[in-house]
């Protein structure tokens, strides 16, 4: 709970919502035909309506990316880091908009919203959505908010494969794109992580095919397990040593399956803690848009056809320890974007976090991002 | 951008306004960024400093953060570019001919620029003193040095001879990157600096 509210953050924020009738056709084949959305902003439109940036949010994120709801918040948005006044999406020069994705669990319509055609949740009725689904449905969203071009689509993760979605179907609607700990798809070891996700949510006894809601329970055992190996994942070996190592929480070992080890500890709270604020249905949708994520397929598996179109300039970062998007794999996609002769920076940043650095405020990182936000601001005058 | 380093000033004449550059250890990118402001030269710079990669973001020239020992062809397809630049850099490559074949590669012609080892001062160092040479070209102790391949021009003009590379141009300059008739009468004994620009024979 802040006592008082940094000057570096946006400060109090309240959740705003729109809701688009037209229907939206869908990848899958299905279309919604109608929906909400959820989303913050921060910062102000200028005059000319060309400050905006877009934030597309990562496999757990929402459109709480910055600042606090209320005064007993424990915590601000998940990229409080990054967003504010001057910070490096400094919101005294930037419109930053952020948005709950479809199919998410935080307002926007998704599994655990309900379903006009019958009045009931959508729960596993709900269509899976891609990442290209989503880059439409925000593209109506800027529409609403008379964004014509962003003057930046930010992302990290999953939130990168959005942006990179942007640069190649709407190639005129962003000036830049910062693809962060992204990957141009999912390697064969990231979809099996995954499928263990998966399982482990589907095959507690408390999901029931997705309609847990209807027997008024949460699959928790699977979302516990789940967000476990998640967060397994999202670190490296070398910082789980670092921050806990084989630290034991009672100082000696008890010879049970009690919680023994710090990282054991770690682990079930994570997990316990994903439980109240997550929904089965829409973990589940995400990593299937993960998955799904590959822009090349449509281009026999090159990438540089995939982005021949792209007008945006990248900056593309990587970070050293990151293996589930390992910096080789940003790699691909600067290669990709340089056989087409495009603009692109690209920084490898040197940390030990794992994937979980792009949330955090390493300093080559920041200073890197910092630097290209600054450009971005210059060119637009903001 | 009055400021511009001499030897980056001989290397943006002989480049031609409106191509396609690609920077090697581009530093914080004055280079690039002067062809593209003052030539209208498009091109990219590889960079693994990360202080050097903000810089060039500063810049705005575009930078790819890798190590070029690893060389280029995790991300440069053929015939690339019409320049591959390199200033004083090539010294400090683990494998500078593989480096030269390479820039070769991406590149239609090359230029690179080096400390001459063998201007006279570090000859007398060597000869007399009996210790490597110090000068303002080249300040680093031998214990802790970024320069691992030093040369002389004498050197560099066989490796091309042995690569089938063919020297286009060259200038020949002391510290200050000022050329006279002396050190033009005996570039390697006189000459601080070498500026090469060359390209595949045949």
């Amino acid at each position: 709970m802040p006592d008082i509210i940094p000057a570096d953050s946006v400060g109090l924020i309240s959740p705003q919502s729109l809701h688009f009738a037209e229907p939206l056709k869908l990848d899958c084949g299905r279309e919604l035909p109608q929906y909400d959305l959820v989303y913050e902003t921060y910062g102000a439109l200028n005059s000319s309506g060309d400050n905006a940036i877009l934030i597309c949010h990562a496999l757990s994120g929402d459109h709480h990316a910055a600042g606090y709801h209320s005064m007993e918040d424990k915590k601000p948005g998940w990229w409080d880091t990054a967003i504010g006044p001057g910070k490096p999406i400094d919101t005294t020069r930037f419109f930053v908009v952020s948005l709950n994705n479809l199919g998410g669990c935080k307002g926007s319509t998704g599994p655990n919203t309900i379903n006009p055609a019958n009045g009931k949740l959508w729960g596993p009725d709900f269509p899976i959505v891609t990442a290209r689904d989503w880059v439409n449905s925000q593209a109506r969203l800027a529409d609403r908010l008379g964004i014509d071009r962003w003057a930046a689509v930010i992302g990290g993760s999953l939130g990168g494969m959005q942006v990179m979605q942007w640069a190649i179907d709407y190639p005129e609607r962003l000036r830049h794109a910062v693809v962060i700990a992204a990957a141009p798809n999912l390697t064969a070891q990231n979809i099996a992580f995954n499928e263990v996700v998966r399982q482990a949510l589907r095959s507690d006894p408390d999901f029931h095919e997705g309609r847990y809601a209807d027997h008024g329970v949460v699959p928790a055992q699977g979302l516990k397990i789940a967000r476990m190996l998640g967060h397994i994942t999202y670190l490296s070996d070398d910082a789980m040593r670092k921050k806990f190592g084989r630290e034991l929480r009672e100082g000696k070992i008890s010879f049970g399956f009690d919680v023994e080890f710090q990282v054991e500890s770690y682990l079930r709270y994570q997990g316990e803690s994903f439980v109240d604020r997550f929904d089965a249905n829409t973990y589940l949708l995400m990593t299937k848009a993960l998955d799904y994520f590959d822009p090349a397929a449509a281009h026999g598996g090159d990438l540089s056809a995939a982005l021949a179109h792209v007008q945006a300039h990248f900056m593309v970062i990587s970070f050293t320890s990151d293996w589930r998007f390992a910096p080789e794999r940003s790699r691909e996609i600067v290669k990709a974007l340089l056989d087409g002769d495009k603009s692109v920076s690209y920084a490898e940043v040197e940390a030990n976090h794992g994937h979980d650095a792009f949330l955090i405020p390493i300093p080559h990182y920041f200073d890197v991002f910092r630097s290209y936000m600054d450009r971005v601001a210059e060119e637009i005058s903001a | 951008m009055s400021e511009l380093r001499a030897d980056l000033a001989i290397i943006s004449q002989w480049i031609e306004p409106g191509s396609r550059a690609l920077d090697l250890g581009c530093g914080d990118g004055t280079l690039l960024s002067h062809l593209k402001q003052q030539r209208g030269v498009d091109g990219y710079g590889l960079e693994i400093d990360p202080e050097n990669i903000v810089a060039c973001i500063q810049r705005g020239v575009s930078v790819i953060q890798s190590d070029l020992d690893a060389g280029l062809s995790d991300y440069f397809d053929d015939d690339s570019f019409d320049y591959v630049i390199m200033t004083q850099t090539l010294q400090a490559m683990h494998y500078p001919s593989r480096l030269l074949s390479e820039m070769l590669r991406v590149g239609r012609e090359g230029i690179v620029t080096f400390p001459n080892f063998g201007h006279w001062r570090a000859r007398a160092q060597l000869a007399l003193g009996g210790h490597m040479p110090l000068s303002p070209a080249l300040p680093n102790q031998w214990y802790d040095t970024p320069n691992i391949h030093l040369c002389t021009l004498t050197d560099f003009e066989q490796l091309c001879q042995h690569l089938d590379i063919e020297i286009l141009q060259r200038s020949v300059v002391d510290t200050a990157h000022r050329s006279n008739f002396a050190i033009n009468l005996m570039p390697n004994l006189l000459g601080e600096m070498a500026l090469y620009r060359f390209r595949k024979r045949g």
